[in-house]
């Protein structure tokens, strides 16, 4: 049973990330009204007449009291101390275990017996909020097959991207890389900027996981659009995401018209270069196209934030470009890695490396007559600024980096 | 004074609504309406001229009627009436017709407004476009064939017009996707279809205009310019927002199939030599990869604001059509009773707002 109780503790602060919920507090409110003694008189009945169930539930029912009483603690600590956060996600959930219970009684036995035996099941996978969640998946359900959702002009699903993409990101970002993000304050709350980053890897993983870490990290919560090459909008399937993940063609118009509405744009100014170069040169920072992203950020006036990106180039370490076959299939390069072709899809998956993401001091260029993006020495000089600015901090961390995997 | 508009195009239905429309606008003293066949509407007290503008005959209408100004909205995708001609005699009418009607007006001096009906299918649709066309975007790949061809070349007299007579004000109106309870588009065809096949692997992003928009941004080009607002130029018109195809699906309640892109332009050449629809390679394009246009200049310049937005076009457009096979309200019903079924439910009120996870 102590499983019961710890996992979704421990599954709950995880996936809060210290946000405030205020509904979790009113609820937790609402708990003491509930009396303790309803559960056990209404559920017995059922109980008698399954024998299958009934050590599941009862165990179910051990554990929401503990819980309980677990949460009077916690909460008792934590108005000790004035907010605790460690006592918020305890409370909240004892608050959910207390509407559960009572609730099986009033529906027709067979439904309260299977509902209860599977909230009983879902209660230890999913954390004792199962219920919220299913209700919140529930009306996200609604409004995705009904189409009753709004995405911008560049087909941005903003809240599939929040509640599907960036789950499916997230448990590679934190358990898989490990990532460990730095500086990302220097993105600032409000208005447009144009991070720029390192680009490799073999596949676009980095941009990806930048993403996730402007997504989760950043205190004020932004989203960054990334630029992507026009090789992801041709293809099937990954053009589709691309777009519903927030991502637009690199080009100078979508990256004016975005940076415009005062949005964080992402850009990869290296492109195929960067991605597709050997494993001998890694960390070689390679020409940074014709400074175009530079010439944007200056007709915008927004600050660029320089952004490295360590631990990416070692996923798939490409020893090989299989130069005809890539031409054959119309791709920019065709990686030859240790276990890629050899191993087929298996040979895909990423070596687990440990990866830091830094974002460097915001460059600004609002202070820049407007003629200055028409100035190719301006461009040139301030592109090379941002180069340097990168390549340096990437030897930084590199020095400071333990291993490659730990 | 007041003014004498003719325009062509009147035997369709929009065509109709315009000309009924423009007769109580004040200051216009009388509308001749043009075309080639009578139309099956009526077109409250506009003199109905019956001539084809593919014929040098259309100079004489101008000159007899001292038009002043020429709203020439016989540009169109698709023929009039499913008997009349295929896509030779549309481009004729699309092609010929304007240079005929063009040169006509550059012989009448009396003219001093030109309003053409566009559309945004001249900046094509490609993987390798900007997400959102301005009215300067070059295409990246020009139309090859098709309606969107004319339109191009169409616009391209057009602008060797306006060089020839700097004293006529031209506006060319590119209109986004129409729609509307009324609308007998190739697109609106499309959405009628009981089960909708779609491209796999792509959800284009789409943008409607409603027709009333239409009519009405068909007066503000007509007349004279508003304070403050110019409106001679090239303009995109569309309602505000984005819809993707699979949003426009699930809002019309249809099942969609995913069919893989060459199977598409096959199944499309198919049935467009056998006849059945008239759904063209530049139709498939745009439902590949969408099209998404900037209105600033409309607001701005013109200083037109449409009344509906993209999606309130298309629920306009829903609603006429009746359900389809799958209809929003029912599933929404089934969610809902689902979630009635949870324990807690009554405690709980799923639909109030959920916090968002992460």
């Amino acid at each position: 049973m102590a499983d019961a109780k710890v996992i979704p503790l421990d599954e709950d602060t995880r996936s809060r990330r210290g946000t405030a919920r205020p509904g979790g507090r009113a609820a937790g409110g609402r708990r003491k009204n509930a009396p303790a003694g309803q559960p056990e008189l209404t559920a017995v009945p059922a109980e008698e007449h399954s024998e299958g169930t009934a050590p599941r539930r009862r165990g179910l029912r051990r554990a929401t009291a503990r819980q309980e009483e677990g949460a009077e603690s916690a909460s008792g600590a934590g108005r000790g101390d004035g907010g605790d956060t460690a006592a918020e996600p305890a409370q909240e959930e004892a608050a959910h275990a207390a509407h559960a219970a009572p609730s099986p009684g009033s529906l027709p036995l067979p439904v309260g017996m299977l509902t209860d035996a599977l909230g009983g099941a879902a209660d230890r996978l999913l954390g004792g909020s199962w219920e919220r969640r299913v209700a919140g998946g529930l009306s996200f359900l609604r409004r995705r097959i009904t189409g009753d959702y709004e995405v911008d002009e560049f087909g941005y699903d903003e809240e599939l991207t929040d509640q599907v993409l960036m789950s499916l990101l997230r448990p590679l970002f934190d358990n898989y890389f490990r990532i460990e993000v730095k500086g990302v304050g220097n993105i600032p709350s409000q208005g447009g900027a144009l991070v720029v980053c390192n680009h490799s890897g073999t596949l676009p993983w980095d941009a990806l996981m930048t993403q996730v870490a402007v997504h989760d990290h950043h205190p004020s919560g932004r989203h960054l659009r990334l630029l992507a090459a026009d090789l992801v909008f041709v293809l099937p399937l990954i053009n589709e995401l691309a777009r519903k993940a927030g991502h637009t063609l690199a080009c100078a118009e979508d990256a004016q018209l975005l940076l415009g509405n005062g949005e964080v744009v992402g850009v990869m100014p290296e492109g195929f270069k960067g991605l597709g170069k050997p494993f001998s040169e890694r960390y070689k920072l390679q020409r940074f196209g014709r400074g175009g992203f530079v010439s944007t950020a200056l007709r915008t006036g927004v600050p660029i934030v320089p952004c490295s990106i360590v631990g990416a180039e070692e996923i798939y370490p490409m020893v090989g470009n299989a130069k005809t076959l890539a031409r054959l299939l119309g791709l920019p390069y065709f990686p030859v890695t240790p276990t890629f072709p050899w191993l087929g899809l298996l040979g895909m998956v990423p070596l687990p490396t440990k990866w830091t993401i830094q974002f460097g001091e915001p460059i600004p260029t609002d202070h820049y007559p407007p003629e200055a993006a028409d100035d190719p020495m301006l461009v040139f000089n301030l592109t090379d600024q941002v180069r340097e600015t990168i390549q340096h901090t990437l030897y930084k961390l590199l020095v400071q980096r333990r291993s490659v995997f730990f | 004074m007041g003014k004498v508009v003719l325009v062509t195009g009147v035997a369709r239905r929009l065509g109709g609504r315009f000309v009924r429309r423009l007769q109580r606008e004040p200051d216009v003293d009388r509308v001749i309406a043009v075309d080639a066949v009578p139309p099956e509407h009526h077109l409250g007290g506009a003199e109905f001229v019956r001539a084809d503008i593919r014929h040098p005959m259309i100079a004489k209408v101008l000159a007899e009627h001292a038009v002043d100004t020429v709203v020439h909205m016989d540009v169109n995708g698709t023929p009039l009436g499913r008997a009349r001609g295929g896509r030779a005699t549309v481009k004729e009418i699309n092609v010929i017709g304007t240079m005929q009607l063009l040169g006509a007006c550059q012989k009448a001096p009396a003219v001093r407004r030109l309003v053409v009906k566009s559309t945004t299918n001249v900046y094509g649709s490609a993987p390798r476009d900007p997400a959102v066309f301005t009215e300067t975007t070059p295409p990246k790949s020009l139309p090859s064939g098709g309606f969107a061809k004319d339109a191009v070349e169409v616009e391209g007299y057009v602008r060797g017009f306006a060089r020839r007579r700097p004293d006529v004000a031209v506006a060319v109106l590119r209109f986004a996707n129409i729609l509307g309870p009324s609308a007998d588009s190739p697109l609106a065809e499309y959405f009628s279809l009981p089960v909708l096949p779609t491209v796999f692997g792509y959800d284009p992003r789409l943008q409607f205009v409603h027709e009333d928009d239409v009519i009405e941004v068909l007066i503000v080009a007509s007349q004279d310019p508003a304070r403050g607002t110019l409106n001679s130029g090239t303009f995109n018109i569309a309602g505000d927002g984005v819809l993707l195809l699979s949003q426009t699906a699930r809002r019309l309640g249809k099942p969609t199939v995913p069919v893989l892109l060459p199977a598409v332009t096959l199944l499309g050449s198919m049935m467009r030599n056998v006849g059945i629809t008239d759904f063209s390679p530049e139709q498939i394009r745009l439902l590949t990869h969408g099209r998404v246009v900037d209105t600033t200049q409309m607001r701005e310049t013109l200083g037109f604001t449409p009344k509906f937005t993209t999606a309130g076009t298309f629920h306009d457009f829903a609603v006429g059509r009746g359900p389809g096979l799958l209809p929003p309200e029912r599933l929404a019903h089934a969610v809902d009773t689902v979630a009635a079924m949870l324990p807690g439910a009554g405690v709980h009120r799923p639909y109030e707002e959920e916090p968002n996870h992460g």
